[in-house]
């Protein structure tokens, strides 16, 4: 699946074990993407000394630091940019930001 | 309970001890040369945060620049002689009155090493790794910095193929000063956000 920019998404709550590049504290968390950054072949493959082939969507994904955060100091405006691959994500609700 | 001895030498650590043996390893079975490592060694100690300031600096100065820069880092470091090599994209992230930004690899130390060298120690603990995404604004008052009121806090966390470098604001007060004092201006710390470039005290001595 492919996104475009302003597309809501959501981080898969997956416990996918081993070298993963989506920390944890951003499981299951509400976002939108910010930009395309373009493929990339798949670090969590090529880790374990694969081709990383077919290379995989990264996308910069923002999120308001108070979705992420209960007890977030800081106005509701700061926000936190992470890259996340598309096959940590999927589609949020409320469509396009 | 630990069974350290305290009465031991301070040695290296572990992992200093491990990578040292390995290194042996890959030399004694012809894999590496000296001269090899040596080379590696000497690119990575050429690198470091004057390149980063020497940036930021052509940047304050030059409109044209600071577009490029903002648009594509490589294009710019390249375009003063750094050689930006890495498969990794370089991506530099503008503080303006509005946005401060503050970036940070939680997962485990992503920094522009290309162009900056080595990270700061503290970029690599745990402690800066855990706390510059939950709570940026007390992580950056300890670094004596505080935005000001309005200002909203913006992290990058780098977690895959990017690698991001803060372009600071010009402080005020250094409109008399030129680019290579400018450069002066530019700290380690504030090419990653935790702070930020201060206008000298007293004025700048003239380079005769």
């Amino acid at each position: 699946m492919t996104y475009r920019p302003g597309d809501r998404v959501r981080v898969l709550p997956s416990r996918k074990p081993g070298h993963v590049r989506t920390p944890g504290y951003l499981k299951g968390k509400p976002g939108w993407v910010e930009a395309a950054i373009g493929p990339f072949p798949n670090p969590e493959d090529l880790a374990y000394g694969h081709s990383g082939l077919p290379a995989r969507n990264l996308y910069r994904v923002g999120f308001k630091q108070e979705d992420l955060w209960e007890e977030y100091e800081g106005p509701a405006e700061d926000i936190l940019y992470a890259d996340v691959y598309e096959h940590w994500l999927e589609p949020g609700e409320g469509g396009t930001a | 309970m630990s069974d350290h001895h305290p009465h031991e030498e301070p040695t290296r650590s572990p992992y200093a001890s491990r990578i040292r043996a390995i290194e042996a390893l890959l030399l004694e079975r012809g894999i590496l040369t000296e001269p090899e490592v040596q080379d590696k060694i000497s690119y990575m100690e050429a690198r470091s945060p004057a390149n980063g300031a020497k940036l930021v600096a052509r940047a304050w100065v030059d409109d044209d620049f600071r577009e490029l820069l903002l648009s594509d880092g490589k294009a710019a470091a390249s375009a003063l002689n750094i050689d930006p090599a890495h498969p990794a994209e370089f991506v530099v992230v503008e503080n303006t009155p509005k946005i401060h930004n503050l970036i940070v690899c939680t997962l485990c130390s992503c920094y522009p090493r290309s162009i900056l060298g080595r990270p700061p120690d503290w970029y690599k603990s745990f402690e800066y790794r855990s706390r510059a995404v939950k709570e940026p604004r007390a992580v950056m008052r300890e670094f004596g910095f505080e935005p000001p009121e309005g200002v909203e806090v913006v992290v990058y966390d780098s977690t895959a193929d990017v690698r991001y470098m803060v372009l600071p604001m010009r402080p005020s007060g250094t409109e008399d000063l030129g680019e290579e004092d400018l450069a002066r201006l530019v700290t380690r710390d504030s090419l990653v956000g935790a702070n930020v470039p201060r206008a000298p005290i007293h004025p700048a001595p003239t380079d005769n």
